[in-house]
């Protein structure tokens, strides 16, 4: 799909400012595909232009984006700059981001863009839950060690990996110091998808390559919010637009400037230079006490925690 | 007696070399075949089955691959600095061993780089490293360090063999098939040894021998910063440059001191080698063991005092989990060779080679300690329920890699040395061999 001429590019980009929509039959121009996979008719009729000429009506529900090609994503959604905000004082580890996240990216269980670590930054202070996606730093390490372009910065502030020329040297996962990303070390049945490649969508995995959170930008462009934070039921998550200074949850809308002065946002690890776009609100004044996050988990997320303080902590005491 | 005389009677000990390979030798090469077959197998395995099949896991991205690839490279300096340097300073005995050191170089930086493209999730995709390579990635700059390294070594061995080359082709006795006959022809490129070739020769060398050090130097420092530009606590470092290029260096002289032994032993070269060069090799190995030791103690030193969260983290690890190994590696490593080459009633050859090999361990295990521990101790904890993802332990299938990445060492070596006389033949004169110039007396 890349391999389109411009003209093609530009002649589309006109098409959606007209707010016309490209046809069933312009599946080379990528704009819009008939998936023939949503069940069952909206009613709506949508207008659409065959590369013939010939205007047809289609019903909305057959038709959808088509993911946004490899060159196009190294571009960004003009006029935004994401920025994501995770209200520790709500975060339960309900881990519905996790879920809904391998859910849409088609990830194999074992692989997690989002990951929920328990933390307690020294013996102490209180432990909390902590969400963390991809930072989508402004000075990101992974996009200066890469050797071959693979992983970029886009206007938008989204650092998105191309799968397609990711050599797979990992050099950016060391160069992370937030453990961000994930190796495919095996082609898993569950990458497999009937979609075409989108840098944008990380889906489908490409064996023997890097990936990781992605902001969900093919999201956004439908003006959706990324699966994590629609997905959380305490509405941890905010996610917006650090220009307009507006981030929301779903259900609740803040201005991002306020929301950051009132709460005491801040940036995790910001020392270190990388100048992440995820901030934190800290776990104070909390809806939920600690221990809840630790019940109705799977064995196999209970034993992630075995070896930190806390739940030594909490084993001790109860053998006593 | 003329030159020609004084280096056919040479030429006639060294030929059995190059004509005929015994029992023993063959054996020797068959297994070594074996070894690097079952590499070769095991690169197969991983290939068509994935990185899974290797211990490398999302926190642990590299294991000893790149330990290997460090170390090889490492290796690769024993000719490039002891035989430039040794030339530079005119050091009339390094001349029996240089050819070894060269030979060092230019197979162990065949074999290094190989190890970093098995570290690489699609080899199918190494191209883009020249297609869409970005020169801001520190792998780009060693991509350009490494080829300019292989080419400026190659360059500056040839130029050593040349006359040697030559000689073979003129020398009438030698029992070798037609093809290698042939190849020392076409390889001596009508080098006849007329005084302009002669000192064209020697001016031409004298250039390349300051080269491969810059070279060398270049090519080790931009290594280590492959890791010092990362914000691992354990990696990012102002000394690595100059850390590694030692580390690198004291390694070299290990298995310098090593194939001496050997070559020593196969080849009936005592009358050649001698306690002397074992102890000037010996010497110099024991100044960069105070270095090599000088830079680690700094390293570590400062980290434990300071104790940062993240590095008092990581040496908490270093000396707990890899106790016993870091002990080995930068405590016996550097003070074996110290107390061997240190004491003259310990100077023998069996001890300085003992102590080189203690050396070659111990400087692979150093580089495992600066890659594995540094990564299993990240910023934001490792919280893991698969044991395997937390904690790297290499499998079957990278230590076959290994082996036969050693082998294959050992193999071309051996072979190089079926080609050409492992001794400079052209340098060597008749001379009284306990010549006066033996460091530490």
């Amino acid at each position: 799909m890349e391999n389109k001429k411009k003209d093609d590019n530009n002649s589309r980009r006109n098409f959606l400012k007209l707010g016309l929509l490209a046809g069933a039959g312009t599946v080379a121009t990528g704009a819009l595909i008939a998936t023939g996979k949503n069940t069952g008719e909206s009613g709506e009729k949508i207008k659409v232009l065959t590369t013939s000429g010939e205007v047809m009506e289609v019903d909305k529900n057959f038709l959808t984006l088509a993911p946004v090609g490899r060159v196009e994503s190294h571009e960004g959604i003009p006029g935004r700059k994401f920025v994501m905000v995770i209200d520790l004082a709500k975060c339960k580890n309900a881990r519905k981001c996790v879920e809904e996240c391998q859910k849409g990216h088609n990830l194999p269980k074992d692989q997690e863009f989002m990951k929920v670590y328990l933390m307690q930054d020294s013996e102490k202070t209180a432990p909390y839950w902590f969400p963390k996606p991809c930072y989508h730093c402004d000075n990101p390490q992974c996009v200066s060690v890469c050797p071959v372009g693979a992983t970029y910065k886009r206007s938008d502030g989204i650092v998105l990996i191309d799968n397609e020329r990711c050599i797979g040297c990992k050099f950016c996962m060391t160069g992370c110091p937030y453990s961000t990303r994930v190796f495919s070390w095996k082609a898993e049945e569950a990458y497999e998808s009937d979609q075409p490649y989108s840098p944008e969508k990380s889906v489908p995995g490409v064996e023997g390559t890097v990936s990781k959170c992605d902001f969900c930008p093919d999201l956004a462009r439908e003006g959706k919010l990324p699966y994590c934070a629609s997905a959380c039921p305490m509405g941890v998550i905010y996610f917006g637009d650090i220009d307009e200074d507006v981030v929301t949850n779903g259900t609740e809308t803040f201005k991002f400037s306020e929301l950051i002065r009132d709460r005491s946002g801040y940036k995790y690890l910001d020392n270190l230079g990388t100048r992440p776009n995820v901030y934190y609100l800290p776990p104070v004044d909390r809806q939920f006490p600690f221990e809840r996050g630790l019940d109705g988990l799977d064995e196999e997320v209970t034993k992630r925690f075995e070896n930190t303080p806390y739940v030594k902590n909490l084993k001790n005491k109860e053998t006593l | 007696m003329s030159d020609t005389a004084s280096s056919n009677i040479l030429l006639r000990e060294f030929a059995p070399q190059i004509e005929r390979t015994g029992t023993l030798g063959k054996l020797w090469i068959t297994f070594l075949i074996g070894v690097v077959l079952l590499g070769f197998f095991a690169l197969y395995w991983q290939v068509s089955r994935g990185h899974i099949v290797t211990g490398m896991r999302d926190n642990v991205v590299w294991g000893v691959y790149i330990v290997n690839f460090i170390f090889f490279m490492g290796i690769s300096y024993a000719g490039a600095l002891i035989s430039g340097a040794l030339h530079l300073f005119h050091a009339e005995w390094r001349k029996p061993i240089i050819r070894m050191a060269e030979f060092i170089t230019i197979i162990s930086l065949l074999i290094g780089p190989g190890f970093i493209m098995m570290c690489i999730g699609r080899l199918d995709r190494l191209p883009n490293l020249i297609l869409f390579g970005r020169i801001q990635s520190p792998i780009t700059w060693d991509v350009i360090a490494i080829s300019t390294d292989i080419f400026g070594c190659i360059l500056f061995l040839y130029l050593a063999l040349l006359r040697d080359l030559a000689k073979l082709r003129d020398f009438d006795e030698l029992k070798v098939p037609n093809w290698k006959k042939k190849m020392y022809k076409i390889l001596a490129i009508g080098y006849t040894g007329t005084p302009e070739q002669q000192l064209r020769l020697k001016k031409s060398t004298d250039i390349m021998a300051g080269m491969v050090i810059a070279i060398a130097i270049i090519v080790y420092s931009v290594l280590a910063w492959i890791f010092s530009v990362t914000l691992q606590p354990g990696w990012h470092s102002t000394i690595f440059g100059p850390y590694f290029v030692i580390a690198a260096v004291y390694s070299g002289t290990g298995v310098l001191i090593v194939a001496m032994y050997f070559f020593r032993k196969v080849y009936h070269l005592e009358e050649h080698i001698t306690l002397k060069h074992f102890v000037n090799i010996g010497v110099i190995m024991l100044v960069l063991a105070a270095f090599f030791g000088y830079f680690t103690f700094s390293e570590y030193l400062t980290k434990w005092y300071g104790s940062e969260k993240n590095d008092e983290q990581l040496i908490a690890i270093l000396f707990k989990d890899y106790y016993s190994l870091f002990i080995l590696s930068n405590y016996i490593g550097v003070l074996v060779p110290l107390i061997v080459v240190g004491f003259k009633k310990l100077r023998t050859i069996n001890n300085i080679t003992i102590a080189a090999f203690i050396v070659i361990i111990a400087l692979w295990l150093n580089r495992y300690l600066i890659v594995v521990p540094t990564l299993e101790s990240p910023y934001l904890p490792i919280q893991e329920s698969r044991d395997a993802w937390a904690h790297y332990s290499a499998t079957w299938v990278e230590w076959s890699l290994t082996a036969g990445g050693v082998a294959l060492f050992c193999l071309l070596f051996t072979l190089a040395s079926k080609m050409i006389p492992i001794v400079q033949v052209s340098d060597l004169k008749e001379e009284p061999k306990e010549a006066g110039d033996i460091y530490l007396r």
